[in-house]
């Protein structure tokens, strides 16, 4: 098909045919990075946890008058948890993952060093790498004498006695890396204040933090041997197998009110629920995301059809003509079809432009990453498409049209 | 032409547009369609940037500042020259008790279990905020029954709180229940006001609560829950060998846990607070508690909602791809409607020839696009309402917020109109330039 014909009918209708590039060029633009940002959303909501989130319960409860000794309070919370049939482990833990609500600590490697190296999570916990299901891959786990009640620990670092602190954590590999990159972690030694040193006794293979809202950051996780009491904002850990998580749930929450009938139950989820949470918004914004492209796909095809039925009619006469001359019904299919592809192409092209642009300001706004070049051509084929199957019922009205018509005035 | 003839003119004009726009039903539909869409879209998501960046105290806002001063050691939490965002406890009281500001309070936030006198009713965990007795007057809260504590009973540590309604019509039924007695934490506390219905959107005095939809039920003196240690919410950043507090231990003096707000009636008050703040650092540094050069912010709400970044960065963006569809509809519109006109030169050329003038013809046709901008602009604002429907089921805390207001009403509208007038007008005057004669002759 001889494309000379169609540019110079285009250049008769140049401002509709420049708005309908324009249109192209919009749509395209925004589709790109619509599409991305859908991409980053889906790819942020995969995080991996590195716990066993599909066996995982938690459980918060609050006692209406603070518990005379909430060491022993704790424990007994969780040897009641423990008899629970179906429970196959219990924890206690200050955070959970994904679970917003998080303790924090500046790293240093030199207790002198002017800046901190990093900010990491601190877990505070016992019983939590068998619990949670992480995987030690090297050192050891946590030993009970490890472990400093947390009030002693907080009297030790106000007076600057490190023997009342603790002296060890775990960590995770992704921070093993960060920290000390292609070294043995094992034996060396993090500072979380000037006389807070801990040893690294063991690396866990990965552990999310509560507050993982930068994915590069989500892993710089440490486990510290602190012993919380029972209070309202700590977390009673629960693994069991997945088919039980319901019952062991009820049945956990009975033998805990049991246990004391005046207390409150603040939280009770299984992990599904804290990941669906977390990332509530994530979600939210696809699905907006994913209706905006819809829509903008149909106003474009719909604009589409609008403007090449108008062409359509206006030349009957000539497609008439063009008929009575020789010119096949395929000719004439073929020639609008080219026509909407040209169109399209010119559109697409200035729409790569404006994508790369929108996205240049999305990265200085939104701290987002460079439009991958591999969504350019997503985009291309998805307005080609579009362009092809709107102009297609306006173009077989015109390869209908009759040869007599050319015969007719008027 | 009189007044008269003008009207006729326009009724004349109003019966052509509508016989046009009858006679391309589809197409019609479809310009109204678009224009309903994009509207809609971009209504729904401007009126949840509006609501979610509205001012939480209108006419009160621009007296309240922020103070903030620097206390950390040399090395410091932040790699930034900010100062922290909230007070420590020593620094908290200095301020208050230096009593510069026209008023002031000292505040924190937390949840204290409550046990009904009612036997039907469980205990249940309430929102509290721990505040110094100017809290009530300086941010307009309205009071239904009573009236808050006094600075001397909030000083001697009173058993006084102040409830919210929703918990006056939960435990009293909405009954007056000043002086009744509500137990919380194990200590009984005198009911001395009931605020009426008071939840600034955003949550301005502390950010970390959550920024939108808060509300507390209790509010109790800030000296009480000092001395019972009760629970304590929100965010606490200590450094050094500073501990957060945990239990009854409350956070050590390298931590900021407390907000602190102060009414200035007059910029020029304002000025001379922030000198004072700067000379209190100096002060405190020359008794070596602060290491750091004089480091002072005195910011308004607004000032500190914007610092805060208080609008989710997704409504934002949610924002700018609903005008962006928007304008896609529009130059959908004006394409649209820019074939449809020239569709019709032959009958423009007609009226040309036959002396209307190139104005009459170009107020014909803006009044026909002006139609299908008031039709679409009605099915927009319908859109608009199902959308912030939708955004209210949706879970983030803001969501109950989204409802359209009056101004936002009116914006619609004037939007609507405004954009396919500016999207006729093109297509209006393009169409205008047709020769009468040439149009004439080519049929």
């Amino acid at each position: 098909m001889d494309i000379l014909p169609i540019l110079s009918t285009l250049r008769r209708h140049k401002l509709t045919s420049w708005l309908l590039v324009l249109e192209i060029a919009l749509t395209c633009a925004i589709v790109c990075n619509a599409v991305f940002l859908i991409g980053q959303r889906l790819q942020r909501m995969d995080m991996p946890s590195g716990v066993a989130e599909h066996e995982l319960l938690q459980i918060q409860v609050a006692d209406v008058t603070t518990p005379s000794n909430p060491y022993a309070r704790l424990a007994e919370d969780v040897a009641v948890l423990r008899h629970v049939p179906g429970v196959l482990s219990v924890a206690s833990s200050n955070q959970v993952p994904f679970g917003n609500s998080s303790s924090n600590g500046n790293i240093r490697l030199d207790p002198a060093q002017p800046e901190r190296t990093l900010n990491a999570t601190t877990y505070f916990g016992e019983n939590l790498v068998p619990t949670l299901g992480t995987r030690l891959v090297s050192g050891r786990d946590l030993q009970s004498d490890d472990f400093v009640d947390v009030e002693t620990a907080m009297k030790g670092l106000g007076n600057g006695d490190s023997k009342s602190l603790p002296h060890v954590t775990l960590i995770t590999r992704t921070l093993a890396e960060r920290l000390w990159p292609g070294q043995n972690p094992l034996g060396r030694i993090i500072y979380l204040t000037p006389v807070v040193g801990l040893r690294v006794v063991g690396v866990v293979d990965s552990l999310v933090r509560p507050n993982a809202y930068d994915t590069a950051k989500a892993q710089y996780t440490m486990i510290v041997p602190l012993r919380m009491g029972a209070s309202k904002d700590q977390s009673y850990l629960i693994r069991t197998r997945p088919e039980d998580r319901a019952s062991v749930l009820a049945a956990a929450l009975a033998a805990l009110k049991k246990a004391d009938p005046q207390r409150v139950v603040t939280t009770q989820r299984s992990f599904d629920e804290v990941r669906r949470r977390f990332f509530q918004d994530d979600r939210a914004m696809a699905g907006m995301l994913v209706g905006v492209i819809a829509a903008l796909l149909i106003v474009t095809a719909l604009g589409i059809v609008g403007l090449a039925s108008f062409w359509v009619a206006q030349r009957r006469r000539t497609i008439g003509v063009r008929r009575a001359l020789g010119a096949t019904r395929g000719n004439i299919l073929h020639y609008f079809q080219t026509e909407n592809f040209v169109l399209a192409t010119f559109g697409i092209a200035l729409g790569m432009v404006l994508a790369y642009g929108i996205n240049l300001f999305l990265m200085s706004h939104y701290e987002l990453p460079r439009l991958p070049g591999a969504y350019f051509p997503v985009g291309a084929v998805l307005l080609w498409l579009i362009g092809q199957v709107a102009v297609l019922g306006p173009a077989l009205r015109a390869a209908a049209v009759p040869p007599v018509v050319a015969t007719r005035s008027v | 032409m009189n007044a008269t003839e003008q009207l006729k003119m326009f009724a004349y004009y109003l019966d052509l547009a509508l016989r046009s726009l009858r006679r391309n039903r589809a197409l019609t539909m479809l310009m109204v369609l678009a224009i309903a869409l994009g509207i809609g879209a971009s209504m729904t998501t401007l009126t949840v940037l509006h609501v979610l960046s509205g001012d939480p105290l209108p006419g009160k806002s621009a007296q309240l500042y922020y103070p903030q001063v620097d206390p950390q050691d040399i090395k410091g939490m932040y790699p930034s020259k900010e100062p922290p965002d909230q007070l420590t406890l020593i620094d908290g009281l200095n301020l208050l008790h230096a009593a510069r500001a026209d008023h002031q309070a000292l505040m924190t936030g937390g949840s204290v279990p409550l046990q009904p006198e009612q036997s039907s009713l469980d205990p249940f965990y309430v929102e509290a905020r721990y505040t110094t007795a100017d809290f009530f007057s300086m941010f307009d809260a309205p009071f239904l029954y009573g009236h808050g504590w006094t600075e001397a009973d909030g000083e001697a540590k009173a058993r006084e709180v102040v409830i919210a309604k929703s918990l006056n019509d939960k435990l009293f039924a909405g009954a007056n229940s000043v002086g009744r007695t509500l137990r919380m934490a194990g200590t009984s506390f005198r009911v001395v006001g009931v605020l009426d219905s008071w939840q600034p959107n955003p949550h301005f005095y502390d950010l970390n609560t959550g920024s939108y939809a808060y509300g507390e039920q209790v509010f109790l003196p800030l000296q009480t829950m000092l001395e019972l240690r009760l629970d304590r919410g929100g965010s606490t950043d200590c450094w050094g060998n500073g501990g957060g507090g945990v239990g009854s231990i409350l956070p050590s003096d390298d931590c900021v846990w407390l907000q602190f707000w102060v009414q200035l009636d007059s910029p020029a008050k304002a000025a001379a607070y922030k000198e004072f703040l700067a000379h209190y650092s100096q002060d405190q540094k020359a008794l070596g508690r602060f290491q750091r050069a004089p480091n002072v912010r005195l910011r308004s709400v607004m000032q500190w909602l914007d610092y805060q970044m208080v609008v989710p960065d997704d409504v934002r963006l949610q924002n700018g791809l609903a005008f962006g569809f928007l304008l896609v509809c529009l130059v959908n519109t004006v394409g649209l409607m820019l074939a449809k006109f020239m569709r019709r030169a032959a009958e423009l050329g007609v009226r040309r020839a036959l002396g209307a003038s190139r104005r009459a013809l170009f107020a014909q046709l803006l009044i026909e696009s002006g139609v299908v901008g008031l039709v679409g602009g009605i099915g927009g604002l319908l859109l608009a309402m199902f959308g912030l429907w939708l955004v209210r089921q949706r879970p983030s805390d803001y969501a109950a917020l989204a409802h359209l207001d009056l101004s936002m009403l009116f914006t619609t509208f004037v939007l609507a109109v405004c954009a396919t007038l500016l999207a006729g007008l093109l297509p209006a005057w393009r169409a205008c330039q047709i020769a009468p004669a040439l149009q004439l002759k080519s049929n």
